[in-house]
């Protein structure tokens, strides 16, 4: 039984210029790069297999398992691109880490790469966090200038190169097709599959896309062993991960702990909701991830625990709301910000979130008239799965299950505003003039 | 849900300005153009950095620039236009020296970020998507910026300005405004616009060294675990 909260890529994240070579390999970094350059890449690709890693980035899937897809007879290049577009609301851990440690998903990258015979690796990283930008830049010409990156790694024959790559600001690029789209040069929009990006990819390549904590999780487990990993964590969500936890709490921040503790227990380690308030709602992980409520304080925070709620682990951006906030106004505003971020391929997708928004501003307004939440739920079932990616699916989710806990603040919303109700600067962490409590995002496009 | 029919919404500012055709591109930009395009192994995909750096010498996306990633890359000029109107971080006109960011989107609005950006907006006299007419400042409502822990939050330049608050955003703008030296929460010093949209096309600035490893918020986690004293576990046996 491992300890309750469990720090491997966050321990070195307070340490005295974490960010550098020279503080990363005082830590102990790269000792896995040597370790699995001397395996074969099948044998790294077994030993991630039998760690039970699973996709931080939402999803969840297998890490190894993804990396034995990518068709080794394929003539094509082989590419690995790591998906450091991290925009899903809510969710804030993977900018903390590569401003801290970008060496730890430098080392996991070449250990991936080598898994899939691939020599061109990527990092896309989302455009509106330029200090990012600036350590990862820095850390890859360091690990170049060290031998660590460029040819003959090491002295063991591999090479490798890294591109830092830079977005534009696009939600719809940390969805792995667009991404694609977007790293080719293109509008980020979202292709169908199959083909699979494992199949046809990049450049129609063979291509493995993971989130940054999935390959900055890959040097401890090269380090400690399949086991180690699989030791942490519950039968089916294996190992340490990072939860952010955000919102009306009394300290929010990220928290390494193994799978499966649940919002209870984080709490209670983090002095709780903020003073004279209670927890009313919450997203398990970011804002596609249908909320939940204190009824399911005790869920394991797991993919299956998640999934037995009736929402999914998601990217465990944990989002407090207490009991001053209006649901109604929140899944507005997340509307609103899908609408926004629809990159405009599927119609579903592009003209439902626009409607969305429309009658979730009569809700906030109270203006909306009965029948109204019939007809959201009725607009929900024809936008969700109709589309190539999954952003509409999010826009639904949070609409469906804020209905599905508080149909009565929706009931509300045919006679009364959502600021009456709730009145807004009750909500805010410092006082607020009168004349700002109506606000409503337009999320125009600039 | 009466009183709603169906419009088309494409406003003015979804288009390039074609009409301004200054330019500051110069031999030395179209050299790093080139230099772009040789770090990938398809030329297309140095696009969007290329775009970064022609906002960076010409303060927009310009017509001059449009047509110089499009003869550089082999591409008509719609195609690079194409995904130039596609990215909100591409500018269509020109903004100000310093580009403020208020986050809007569900939890930093709830927790303060929409009063938070009416004070902004009140206090530079400009809406959103403006700029003031002395050209220091340029106000966009931002989303999600992957700093929820942090809410709520303004970015100047993109970089981190955590923790806001009503007084902290009057002191930040008043210190942009005289000029005096503004730090990122957990960045660098405050240069402007145009030199980070350089480093964001992947010409380094020398100032990653700048700033702390982590916020508060982020080693909150780490913090637990040493009162505690709980660690991971130990390694598996050598093998």
């Amino acid at each position: 039984m491992s300890d309750t909260l469990t720090p491997v890529l966050t321990a070195n994240w307070g340490t005295d210029k974490s960010w550098t070579l020279k503080a990363y390999r005082a830590a102990g970094g790269y000792a896995a790069v040597g370790k699995a350059l001397k395996q074969t890449p099948a044998e790294v690709t077994g030993i991630v297999k039998d760690s039970g890693l699973r996709g931080r980035g939402g999803a969840g899937f297998p890490t190894g398992m993804k990396w034995s897809f990518v068709p080794q007879d394929n003539p094509n290049p082989k590419y690995l691109v790591v998906n450091a577009d991290e925009s899903e609301p809510g969710t804030c851990k993977d900018i903390p880490l590569l401003l801290a440690s970008p060496h730890t998903l430098i080392e996991g990258m070449i250990i991936s790469a080598y898994a899939i015979n691939c020599h061109t690796a990527f990092v896309y990283i989302r455009g509106e966090v330029l200090h990012v930008h600036r350590r990862m830049q820095q850390a890859v010409a360091e690990a170049y200038a060290a031998g660590l990156l460029g040819a003959d790694i090491l002295g063991s024959g591999y090479d490798l190169d890294i591109i830092v790559h830079a977005g534009a600001g696009a939600y719809i690029c940390g969805e792995e097709t667009a991404l694609l789209d977007s790293l080719e040069g293109m509008r980020g929009q979202p292709r169908l599959r199959p083909p699979f990006p494992a199949v046809a990819g990049l450049y129609a390549s063979p291509t493995v896309i993971n989130n940054v904590e999935s390959i900055a999780s890959v040097p401890a487990i090269i380090n400690n062993g399949a086991a180690w990993f699989a030791g942490m964590g519950t039968e089916k969500s294996n190992g340490m991960t990072i939860y952010s936890l955000s919102g009306h709490v009394a300290r929010p921040g990220q928290i390494e702990a193994p799978m499966g503790i649940t919002l209870r227990q984080l709490l209670e380690l983090t002095g709780g909701v903020r003073e004279g308030h209670k927890l009313k709602f919450w997203t398990p992980g970011g804002s596609s991830t249908p909320i939940l409520t204190a009824e399911h304080l005790d869920v394991p925070l797991d993919y299956e625990g998640m999934a037995g709620a009736g929402t999914m682990l998601g990217t465990k951006a944990l989002q407090i709301f207490d009991e001053t906030t209006s649901v109604v106004r929140t899944t507005l505003r997340w509307n609103e910000f899908y609408k926004h971020e629809s990159c405009g391929k599927c119609t579903p997708c592009r003209e439902g979130t626009w409607w969305l928004v429309q009658l979730l501003r009569d809700f906030e307004a109270g203006r909306a008239v009965e029948g109204d939440i019939e007809k959201l739920l009725d607009m929900c079932d024809n936008i969700g799965g109709r589309s190539f990616c999954a952003l509409a699916d999010g826009a639904v989710a949070c609409v469906t299950s804020a209905v599905r806990y508080f149909r009565s603040e929706f009931e509300a919303g045919y006679t009364t505003p959502a600021w009456e109700l709730f009145p807004y600067e009750r909500s805010a962490l410092f006082p607020v003039r009168t004349k700002q409590l109506v606000t409503s995002g337009e999320g125009a496009d600039a | 849900m009466s009183g709603h029919e169906f419009q088309s919404w494409f406003p003015a500012s979804g288009t390039i300005d074609m009409s301004d055709t200054a330019t500051n591109i110069d031999e030395t930009t179209l050299a790093e153009l080139r230099q772009l395009v040789a770090r990938y192994p398809q030329p297309r995909s140095a696009l969007l950095p290329m775009l970064h750096l022609v906002q960076s010498v010409d303060g927009r996306i310009s017509p001059a620039g449009i047509e110089a990633c499009a003869q550089i890359l082999g591409i008509t000029t719609a195609q690079v236009s194409g995904v130039a109107t596609f990215y909100t971080m591409y500018r269509r006109r020109p903004g100000g020296k310093h580009h403020i960011g208020v986050c809007t989107t569900a939890l930093c609005a709830v927790m303060g970020g929409d009063a938070q950006l009416d004070d902004v907006s009140d206090k530079l006299g400009i809406e959103v998507n403006e700029t003031t007419p002395d050209g220091r400042f340029s106000l966009e409502r931002v989303e999600c910026n992957a700093a929820c822990d942090f809410a709520p939050v303004m970015t100047v330049n993109w970089e981190f300005m955590d923790n806001m608050t009503p007084e902290k955003a009057e002191q930040l703008l008043d210190d942009l405004a005289e000029d005096r030296e503004v730090t990122s929460t957990r960045g660098a010093r405050i240069t402007s616009w145009r030199e980070a949209e350089r480093v964001l096309a992947g010409f380094p600035d020398g100032r990653a060294d700048e700033g702390p490893s982590a916020g508060e918020a982020s080693l909150l986690g780490t913090s637990i675990a040493a009162a505690n004293g709980w660690t991971a576990p130990a390694p598996e046996e050598a093998k």
